[in-house]
């Protein structure tokens, strides 16, 4: 088909520039310039404030950053070749700092820190990191990604499905599942810290109540082991809405008439979500699914406001690391280098969740 | 296979009437019509007997069951939608085989009633597409298919053709017909086309406003409608209504006459009493133009159709009149015309608009 040509802009491509200008302007000043910047800045050890000139380092903020090695130490053994056992029957071993301080034999293991270890037989294993923080955050990242773009989408379908009837008061339900959206994440992690906190907090005495006193209080934000759970169930309850409406709206371009004829064939309501919602909401599904993963790679304000990290570095994100380098720290480059990271995962599992996802023809 | 009744069925929405009291009886392996313009609830019964409306008052049989409180899917209807709600991920071999697959039909005889149900319907090489690589034809074959492999006692159709273009229409118009005779299961089809119903129908059911004007055969109502409603529903163009006076009335006679009819004399029609106010009807297909004069006016309009001649024409009371005179027909807009019709053949209504 041959498209009428828009002939007055045609004719007049300086009109034409000239209102695309402040656009074009605006978006080079605030995405494409930064963009730029980041990349470049990460290959070099740009600090924000310095004195120093800036170098071109090459790789060596992301070796520094992404450096693993792995070290597997046997227990000490006395000259007959008998196993050490301490008083309380537990193995010796050497120490991990001998590796990796100005150990000529280890090169590769050089300034490393230990992040993971378990025993392996008698042998302990290490995985070393050049940069222990970083790998906790990007650890808890994913850990993080992975449990919220399920949960967070399963509960806004399910919310969606309950909304998406033609119930007298069904308007009630709707703004009430969407309000947390509206209200701003500080606010919102402000009022959990609350909620969350280990004295009296909300959730304590409401535990606490319902089991009669058997619930011991837990300081949620205080415990390595709960702290991440704690702001992971937190961001659901604040974006489950907005991922809602949007489910709501794909579930809403699937003509009735295809529920009909499936009453009529005999659908059971499992079966008509099964084979008329959910195949209606494939290109939905994508959206949700990348959107809510990029969020959740994004996650910082919840950190900043309820933890800022800890603790013992327990709710450490990438976002989060990436801001306490380039301003906490002043070394921009290093933060810089993060957001690349970031950016090359996030579009790296954009890219195969469409292609997982993408239409399939027999 | 059943036949269906409706007892002094209602529909309401809230303070809404949008049936009020239907009465019907369907036999067994009848091919029946609601017709009438949109909004006369003739979709919303439809809809109830397949179960997807709740019936608010009356009783509903399919067989001899009572069906008010069974489920759509247990009622043993199928439904031809007039947006053909076909699923548009599946083929049309999981389209057509989704009610069997619900069924846990066994996969060879599943197989066996789509390859069947294909072949009735000439789409056997369509079946691995898409419903969107389908065409408007395509896709209402396909969802005919998908009511005939299951089998059900009664068919449903909501205004099937009425998104397909014309030449198709009466294609697939034929189709049907072919396909009622082949199965021989009941069906009700819904239309606000009369020539779907005139042509299609064992028997059409006439509805305005929710309430059954008329039921019975296409030519039973195209000779004897009920009432003035059904006169100008059915039969196109539709029938001429001139305003009569009852100007004479003896033992077994009448005369009726008007200022624009020359007066006619009939045989005595029960409830006529002298010097009422009729409405005389009379088809645009039983005016001719033999020389004799009943009914003249001023030409204001002539189509021609090659086979016959459609002419306007105003009579001096300002009634337009219109005639479908066979073949080509030698006369000029503005022409004085001279009309005739058989007396016997006409309807005549009351007051109430009732046919007497």
């Amino acid at each position: 088909m041959k498209l009428t040509p828009t002939k007055s802009l045609q004719n007049h491509p300086l009109a034409g520039w000239s209102l695309a200008g402040p656009a074009i302007f605006l978006i080079t000043l605030f995405l494409i310039v930064p963009f730029i910047l980041a990349f470049t800045l990460s290959f070099t050890n740009q600090r924000l404030i310095s004195p120093n000139p800036t170098e071109f380092v090459g790789m060596r903020n992301f070796e520094q950053l992404l450096g693993v090695g792995t070290l597997v130490l046997q227990p000490e053994t006395d000259e007959a070749g008998a196993l050490v056992r301490d008083a309380t029957g537990e193995l010796s071993y050497p120490r991990v700092r001998d590796y990796t301080r100005n150990n000529a034999d280890y090169p590769q293991l050089d300034g490393k820190r230990e992040w993971l270890s378990w025993n392996w037989g008698d042998a302990k294993v290490y995985v070393l990191a050049s940069d222990v923080v970083f790998m906790k955050a990007l650890g808890n990242t994913f850990l993080f990604v992975l449990f919220v773009a399920p949960i967070q989408a399963g509960l806004a379908l399910l919310l969606a499905v309950l909304i998406n009837q033609k119930l007298k008061g069904i308007n009630i339900f709707r703004a009430i599942y969407f309000m947390p959206v509206v209200v701003s994440i500080v606010v919102v992690s402000l009022l959990w810290r609350f909620i969350y906190s280990g004295q009296s907090g909300l959730l304590n005495n409401m535990l606490g109540f319902l089991s009669f006193g058997a619930f011991k209080p837990v300081d949620w934000l205080g415990n390595p082991a709960t702290a991440l759970w704690s702001i992971l169930a937190m961001s659901v309850w604040q974006g489950v809405g907005f991922h809602m409406v949007i489910w709501l709206s794909g579930l809403q371009t699937i003509p009735a008439s295809l529920y009909e004829a499936a009453d009529i064939e005999g659908a059971t309501t499992w079966q008509k979500f099964r084979y008329v919602t959910w195949p209606g909401l494939r290109n939905t599904a994508v959206l949700i699914l990348i959107v809510i993963t990029m969020q959740a790679f994004s996650l910082f304000s919840q950190i900043d406001v309820m933890t800022g990290g800890g603790p013992v570095d327990s709710t450490q994100t990438m976002v989060f690391q990436a801001v306490e380098r380039g301003y906490g720290q002043q070394n921009i480059a290093g933060g810089s280098a993060i957001s690349v990271i970031l950016f090359l995962i996030v579009l790296t599992i954009s890219m195969a969740q469409r292609y997982l996802t993408r239409e399939r023809n027999r | 296979m059943a036949g269906l009744s409706l007892t002094n069925i209602h529909k309401s929405y809230g303070k809404v009437d949008v049936i009020k009291g239907v009465d019907l009886t369907i036999e067994h392996g009848e091919f029946v019509v609601f017709v009438g313009p949109s909004g006369c609830g003739k979709s919303t019964l439809l809809r109830m007997i397949a179960g997807l409306e709740d019936i608010t008052e009356g009783e509903l049989k399919i067989g001899d069951r009572v069906v008010n409180q069974v489920q759509p899917r247990d009622r043993g209807v199928a439904m031809v939608f007039q947006s053909y709600a076909l699923y548009p991920h599946m083929t049309v071999y999981d389209n057509v085989g989704f009610g069997l697959l619900l069924a846990k039909t066994p996969k060879p005889e599943r197989d066996a009633k789509i390859m069947e149900a294909a072949r009735i319907l000439q789409m056997e090489h369509l079946l691995d597409r898409k419903p969107a690589q389908l065409s408007g034809g395509q896709r209402q074959r396909v969802a005919i298919g998908r009511a005939i492999v299951r089998k059900p006692d009664v068919f449903l159709f909501d205004e099937p053709l009425s998104n397909l273009d014309a030449s198709l229409r009466l294609d697939m118009r034929s189709e049907i017909s072919k396909l009622h005779n082949s199965l021989g299961a009941t069906m009700i089809y819904v239309t606000h086309d009369q020539v779907e119903a005139m042509t299609l129908a064992d028997k059409i059911v006439v509805l305005n406003g929710g309430v059954v004007q008329q039921v019975g055969s296409p030519l039973e109502l195209y000779h004897k409608p009920a009432n003035l409603f059904v006169a100008g529903f059915i039969g196109s163009p539709k029938m001429n209504l001139l305003p009569v006076k009852v100007t004479d009335l003896s033992a077994d006679t009448m005369t009726l006459a008007s200022e624009a009819l020359e007066p006619i004399t009939l045989p005595r029609r029960d409830g006529i009493g002298q010097g009422d106010s009729l409405t005389l009807g009379v088809r645009p297909h039983q005016l001719l133009k033999d020389g004799t004069k009943r009914i003249a006016g001023k030409v204001d309009l002539v189509e021609r159709l090659g086979n016959e001649t459609i002419i306007s024409a105003i009579l001096p009371s300002g009634e337009t009149v219109l005639a479908a005179l066979a073949g080509d027909v030698a006369i000029a807009l503005n022409d004085d015309i001279a009309l005739n019709f058989d007396p016997d053949e006409i309807c005549l209504f009351n007051a109430e608009g009732n046919a007497v």
